[in-house]
């Protein structure tokens, strides 16, 4: 028989995407030789994707600490804030970019089953959805089908599941050709008593394996996502899972069930690298080691070797640490949903993770050295040449435009502004009863049926700017996140985030993943609104380059009650116009250079962090004293934009008109003073009898606002200077709703 | 009076159906495990929206096996309420206890959003508090509600009056445009021969309260109320 010291080969080691230095330090480890599994199992936990190897260091500079945190980022499998009256709520953002640009379908729907099961094994009922997404070229045929694969992948988890699908974004830029961004986010209820933890403690306790049986599906997929994708990635389309949601359905209630009695010591899913990195995560936690039976897992297929076992990423499977003498009551609840419960090991206090195939030991591996001790790697960031060149941009190069509303049309029915119901009437928005704000508007919001409270919650990231300058960038993804919120009438808790780059063993990676997270850090303090966790997703990069740097901030809010719930939407009858926040015509970075001119160039806006707090307080203090009527951020497509997205209501099908006036700044270009993305600025509506009021308000509290218009007219009226701008409100509509559906239309 | 709500394996509606006969309209409700037998105790069954089994093989395929259809089928039979909402009208197809099938959506696409319904029959023991015409604005939320009836089918729901909600615009205008899913005539709702049972693509559960898009909901749960008293 073959020695297994001889199948570990340094062509094998390489395969398995260890350095020759990882090597040597799991021999260190070991003290000797591993055997084939366990150095899948050590390449599958030293995976960037499971041991953050090339970001932990930088992620230390996040905010996470606050008086609401209930679980920290990083403690478990997501973070729990406090929402007062006992209740909680925990949150998390995650990524399936990988997966999904290899089989859109499947790679999105297990990205929603993931989520989902971070978000119960806190003890949480998940209660809503949110899906930031970012692909190419809406044009091409490629990018049309990955884009159609995602949303029906996700409409198809989340729909059968039965969880409300509430919000996100969907964007698209070149500089995500080849490489989609599917991030998932989900968010859950529960009460404190109820926390539930990944620990495995108690020596004697089971180990359980509980939901689908185990296959060959997702063989690696951990190490997959930490790879650059090229042309042969299609050959590993093994690595991606298929999902069934109907069985994570039966899973999470079962598993709610259990965890309200008080049988359960530590619960886990098995995500990325499966049974590996669940036993030897809940065994770090706890302190203690974990000695596992293989030969007992349920398998879907015949022969498979403990390699396959270990690493297999099956879905819809959990892993419980549970009382010594509970088992009866765990199956009792498991079988009643038709499930089957598994004892599978037992707890120890070895600080080993012992495998064993019936009576043979086939991988006994220090909890952690798979863990704590997973190599850590201090990056050598160095800033890219192109920032200077691509910043460096000089009015005279943008070409004035004089058909201004011709422009407005345009950007309307451009896919990144254009209404996006054709992606979120494929999910099932309303399900629970819950969704008091659907999808579209600044924000999503929430009501809890257990309090008088609701919850908004937002996406937010610019790629765009990221690229650009990466930690002014990284400042808006935030503030931007905060002024959605604020403007749904919450006041933001805290964020979770999901960093997608490139390779970030490449210096100007490096260099963009370290400036973001100075940049989200720096606002996160400025807001109070500590990060909680999220997940880092690198190797976003194929032969012609990587992502645009891309922090995807997801933020939560609590309202405190209905009545401060405001929309983006211009309400019926009659009404003033407020700006809240600088004039201002920053055009660097902004869509309307990239879409109208071609221009992916200049200096993005820059974030005063004292100005955005003050707007912010200011727009939340009136909204909640009743004085407004809707909130709008000023982001994408700057002013011009936002009041034409302020006047459709895309759920009540109306249309209002405007008659605005907007001042031209230092530039004297009117183009820069519509389109501009000036940051800090949010548009609010308010019957003619409050509009003075405000303003006066808003003066002695030192926050720039001004009227600048009316609402309630027949048609969209705009003047800018010297400039005067006429369209007409079905135009307006037309470009705005349509445009999208028609595009994605055309080719089917 | 009492509702009984099914839970199926893969319902998701169920207690959405819950809260509103519970909490908003303030009625006697309760769950039903679909292993239970007897439902003797409650004046309506609600069937509700969802997956049951996952959609395996087809939408209500392997729900009308569960051990407690048998007693919903009984309780149908004694003129006693039964209503199916979404999953829960797939399901009633399934069973026989309404004529018809309903098909993937006309655009093979999930769909969720308001829809306008004009309410064709007010004289039933689901719509008596409905006005004759009236236009209810109500969400679906499906992938299968393309309601297909053969020729004959559809002649005897026609002269039974059996046709109870059709799709239409706000103005009450029933076309193609006003058509989401390509239902057979706009067809999103129907009840038996006898009235007793209802089965819509359409979730009233959804729109009962002051904070969700519309109220219209409430008057088919008032409908039943009305119509036991």
């Amino acid at each position: 028989m073959k020695k297994h010291e001889d199948t570990i080969t340094p062509e094998v080691i390489k395969k398995h995407g260890i350095t020759e230095e990882e090597y040597e330090k799991i021999l260190g480890f070991l003290n000797r030789v591993p055997t084939l599994t366990e150095l899948g199992i050590f390449s599958v936990m030293w995976s960037e994707h499971c041991s953050y190897k090339h970001s932990r260091a930088v992620l230390k500079l996040f905010p996470t600490e606050g008086p609401g945190i209930l679980v920290k980022a990083g403690e478990e499998n997501a973070g729990v804030i406090d929402i007062g009256e006992g209740w909680a709520i925990s949150f998390k953002v995650e990524s399936h970019n990988h997966p999904s640009a290899i089989e859109p379908f499947q790679g999105a729907a297990t990205g929603i089953g993931g989520i989902i099961r971070d978000i119960f094994t806190m003890g949480a009922r998940p209660i809503a959805l949110m899906d930031p997404l970012r692909f190419g070229d809406v044009n091409s045929p490629k990018v049309q089908s990955l884009l159609k694969g995602v949303v029906s992948g996700i409409a198809h988890y989340g729909n059968c599941i039965g969880i409300p699908t509430v919000g996100g974004e969907t964007y698209f830029d070149d500089a995500y050709e080849g490489n989609p961004l599917v991030n998932v986010f989900c968010l859950g209820i529960l009460r404190h008593e109820k926390l539930a933890r990944g620990a495995a403690t108690g020596v004697g306790n089971s180990v359980v394996y509980v939901g689908a049986a185990t296959g060959r599906d997702g063989i690696h997929g951990a190490t997959f996502a930490s790879e650059e994708l090229d042309d042969n990635s299609i050959e590993d389309r093994s690595a991606v899972q298929v999902g069934d949601p109907f069985l994570e359905k039966l899973l999470l209630e079962a598993c709610l069930e259990l965890l309200h009695g008080h049988s359960v010591v530590g619960i886990q899913d098995m995500g990325a690298a499966g049974l590996t990195c669940s036993t030897c995560e809940t065994a770090s936690r706890g302190g203690s080691g974990i000695e596992i039976d293989i030969s007992k897992v349920p398998m879907r297929e015949t022969g498979m070797n403990a390699y396959e076992t270990m690493l297999s990423e099956s879905q819809e499977r959990m892993l419980m640490i549970v009382e010594n003498d509970q088992m009866e009551k765990v199956n009792s609840i498991f079988e009643k949903w038709d499930l089957h419960a598994v004892e599978i090991g037992k707890v120890n206090n070895s600080g080993i993770m012992t495998v064993k195939n019936g009576s043979q030991v086939v991988a006994e591996i220090p909890v952690k050295a798979l863990t704590d001790e997973a190599p850590a790697y201090h990056s050598s960031p160095c800033k890219p040449v192109y920032i200077e060149k691509a910043q460096n941009l000089s009015d005279c190069e943008i070409p004035e435009q004089y058909d201004l509303g011709d422009i407005i049309l345009r950007l309307l029915g451009n896919p990144n502004i254009a209404c996006k119901r054709w992606v979120w009437e494929q999910y099932d928005h309303m399900v629970m009863t819950n969704t008091v704000v659907l999808p579209g508007s600044d924000a999503a919001v929430i009501r809890l049926k257990e309090t008088n409270k609701l919850i908004a919650m937002s996406s937010d990231g610019n790629g765009r700017y990221c690229y650009l300058d990466p930690y002014e960038g990284g400042k808006i993804a935030v503030a931007e996140s905060a002024r959605n919120i604020v403007c749904s009438g919450a006041k933001p808790l805290a964020v979770t985030d999901c960093m997608n780059f490139g390779n970030p063993t490449k210096n100007d990676v490096a260099w963009q993943f370290r400036k973001c997270v100075e940049g989200m850090s720096e606002a996160c303090e400025c807001f109070s609104t500590p990060v909680t966790g999220g997940n880092v997703s690198f190797y976003n990069e194929n032969p012609w380059g990587a992502i645009d740097p891309t922090p995807i901030v997801g933020m939560v809010g609590l309202i405190e009650k209905e009545e401060h719930v405001r929309k983006q939407w211009f309400p019926d009858g009659k009404g003033k116009i407020i700006l809240v926040g600088p004039l201002g015509d920053e055009i660097g970075g902004s869509l309307y250079l990239k879409e109208i001119h071609g221009l992916k160039r200049g200096l993005p806006p820059r974030m005063n962090l004292k100005t955005e707090k003050g707007v912010q307080d200011f727009v939340l203090k009136i909204i909640k004293k009743g004085d407004v009527l809707s909130a709008h951020d000023v982001s994408d497509g700057g002013l011009a934009i936002a009041l034409a997205e302020s006047c459709i209501n895309i759920h009540q099908d109306t249309i209002t008109g405007i008659d605005a006036k907007i001042p031209v700044c230092l530039s004297g270009r009117e183009d820069f003073a519509l389109f501009g993305e000036t940051q800090s600025r949010i548009i609010l509506s308010a019957v003619s009898e409050k509009a003075d009021d405000v303003i006066e308000q808003a003066a002695k509290g030192g926050v720039q606002a001004r009227i600048i218009g009316d609402y309630g007219v027949d048609s969209f009226c705009l003047k800018v200077g010297s400039k005067s701008i006429k369209i007409e409100l079905p135009e307006i509509k037309q470009a705005y709703l349509n445009t999208l559906e028609e595009l994605l239309k055309r080719n089917e | 009076m009492k509702y009984g709500v099914i839970v199926f394996p893969g319902s998701n509606c169920d207690h959405d159906c819950f809260w509103v006969t519970g909490n908003v309209i303030k009625q006697d409700v309760k769950f039903i495990w679909h292993k239970e037998k007897n439902v003797n105790d409650v004046d309506c069954i609600i069937l509700p929206g969802g997956f049951s089994y996952g959609d395996y093989l087809r939408t209500g395929a392997i729900a009308r096996f569960s051990p407690v259809m048998e007693s919903v089928i009984k309780h149908a039979e004694k003129g006693k309420l039964v209503l199916g909402i979404c999953n829960g009208f797939q399901i009633l197809t399934e069973c026989g206890l309404l004529p018809g099938t309903l098909m993937r959506n006309r655009d093979l696409r999930f769909i969720c959003k308001d829809v306008y319904l004009s309410v064709e029959n007010n004289s039933t023991r689901f719509t008596n508090c409905a006005q004759e015409g009236q236009i209810l604005s109500i969400p679906i939320a499906h992938g299968e509600g393309n309601y297909y009836a053969n020729a004959q089918e559809l002649t005897k729901l026609k002269e039974n009056n059996q046709i109870i909600f059709r799709y239409c615009d706000r103005e009450g205008k029933i076309n193609s445009y006003s058509n989401p899913n390509g239902s057979l005539e706009n067809i999103a709702g129907i009840v038996n021969k006898n009235g007793n049972v209802l089965g819509m693509m359409p979730h009233p559960e959804r729109c009962c309260e002051n904070m969700m898009s519309s109220m219209d909901g409430i008057v088919i749960f008032d409908s039943i109320i009305n119509s036991l008293n």
